[in-house]
């Protein structure tokens, strides 16, 4: 096993990440990433935004490398198809097996689908490919149907109004992006959209699809040329579904220092990672924002490299602040912390009934502040910012 | 000492870099990006975490 190296699995944001934080660390051994896409890692949020609006070239979201990983191996378009934890080997996709000394999981997630036939033309935003067919069709008086408000839904409502399509934007929910900002702000939200010619049917499902549109739950027909499926997304784990007592539910389980299954030698990162956050209690959770591969992926390294050398590793567990922002017409959406947690929202600044300005809301559990969002320009993310030092502060341990 | 430059063409104020490090980086009451060009080199990692987390990847770190 010597010698074999590090394996990681996974070849987007958070391997990239995981990568040169095991060079930071001070690994000297091989690095081997095996991505299943073509692809040296790009960065995805320009995907329903810039580069799905035309306005940036697909060659331009190639993520910044360190110097530190210009000699780890990439298998890109190589898919892993099952790994043997026990006997820390990989077997890959041809059937090919890998033997490694310690393994980075950064399978990351691919797009939840309609459970539904049929429709027309169906189209996800995950992949550079995703982006570039769907941008085709985005063309001025296209009839777009978008299921679900999240980031992608709302993000890609934007960009296809700001194309002139006629869109229409169908979600089980009371309000986009309700689930990750809160009642208010989020109604703010899709006012704003509103204004600008987004129509909404939330509160609704889509129970039927026909090539001309789709068949709402309260029996109403909606025409689309376009549908959009936006309805979250799924952790690519079945490639340790052989695993005995790995815990794969939604995600892979791992510990406070990001080892899987308790597992010495393998390590998760990124929005694949299943992992208790200290800040927010002992809950393991899943988080799909930017900021947290190249968080998890530090504290991995770090864990893992302690693990080959047999050295103690830090004893801090891994407690990132999550953060997202999200970027609608000209409207930034900005979050520190993890508002989603919180019982109570309460406007911070701003006018909820203006159709521009900037809002704030602070997010608390009990009286702590554990969250912010802003929505705005640029002064909404100073505002955001401002509160750092009182997000940053970590509670009480929980015993 | 470690040299930071911001490509601000390219930087849209996100104000992730002042939550990496904010002793290089701060956002101005306008709502611009501020930053330490030569700060201490007890900083680099906090720099480099900087340059991690921006969205637009503007941030370069030498020295």
């Amino acid at each position: 096993m010597a010698g074999a190296g590090i394996a990681v699995v996974g070849a987007s944001l958070g391997g990239l990440r995981a990568a040169e934080q095991l060079r930071a660390a001070g690994w000297r051994g091989t690095i081997t990433l095996f991505g299943d896409e073509p692809h040296l890692p790009y960065n995805r949020p320009p995907l329903s935004k810039e580069v799905l609006a035309g306005e940036a070239p697909a060659s331009g979201t190639q993520l910044r490398r360190r110097p530190s990983v210009e000699d780890v191996e990439w298998r890109l378009g190589t898919a892993v198809a099952t790994a043997d934890l026990t006997a820390r080997t990989l077997t890959l996709a041809d059937g090919r097996v890998h033997p490694y000394e310690g393994l980075v999981a950064a399978t990351g997630v691919r797009p939840r689908r309609l459970p539904l036939p049929g429709g027309p033309p169906r189209h996800v935003v995950r992949t550079l490919e995703d982006s570039a067919a769907l941008a085709a069709e985005l063309v001025a008086g296209a009839r777009v149907l978008v299921i679900g408000s999240g980031f992608i839904g709302c993000e890609v409502a934007a960009t296809a109004r700001t194309a002139g399509c006629e869109v229409t934007v169908v979600a089980p929910e009371s309000e986009p992006m309700v689930l990750a900002i809160g009642e208010d702000l989020a109604r703010a939200l899709r006012h704003r959209h509103e204004a600008r010619g987004v129509r909404f049917r939330m509160g609704h499902l889509a129970t039927a699809l026909t090539p001309r549109g789709a068949v709402l739950d309260d029996g109403t027909e909606l025409d689309a040329d376009v549908l959009v499926e936006a309805v979250g997304s799924l952790p690519n784990t079945e490639w340790l579904a052989a695993t005995p007592g790995l815990d794969l539910t939604d995600g892979i389980l791992c510990d406070a220092h990001l080892r899987i299954g308790g597992l010495p030698h393998a390590v998760a990162v990124g929005d694949v990672a299943r992992f208790p956050n200290p800040r927010y209690g002992p809950l393991p959770r899943r988080v799909e924002h930017w900021s947290v591969p190249g968080d998890t992926a530090r504290h991995a390294a770090r864990t893992l490299l302690a693990a080959l050398t047999d050295t103690s590793r830090d004893p801090a567990p891994c407690a990132p602040l999550p953060s997202f922002w999200s970027d609608q017409f000209t409207l930034r959406l900005q979050s520190f912390g993890q508002p989603a947690l919180a019982d109570r929202a309460e406007l911070l600044s701003g006018d909820p009934e203006s159709a521009d300005g900037d809002l704030l809301y602070g997010y608390y559990l009990g009286e702590r502040l554990i969250g912010v969002a802003a929505l705005g320009g640029p002064a909404a993310a100073a505002a955001a910012a401002r509160h750092r030092a009182e997000l940053m502060t970590l509670p009480e341990p929980v015993v | 000492m470690v040299k930071v430059t911001v490509d601000m063409d390219v930087c849209q104020n996100h104000g992730q870099c002042v939550f990496a490090a904010p002793d290089i980086f701060r956002i101005d009451e306008d709502g611009r990006l501020a930053y330490v060009a030569s700060p201490d080199a007890a900083l680099r990692d906090d720099a480099e975490d900087a340059a991690d987390v921006c969205p637009l990847q503007a941030i370069r770190v030498e020295g």
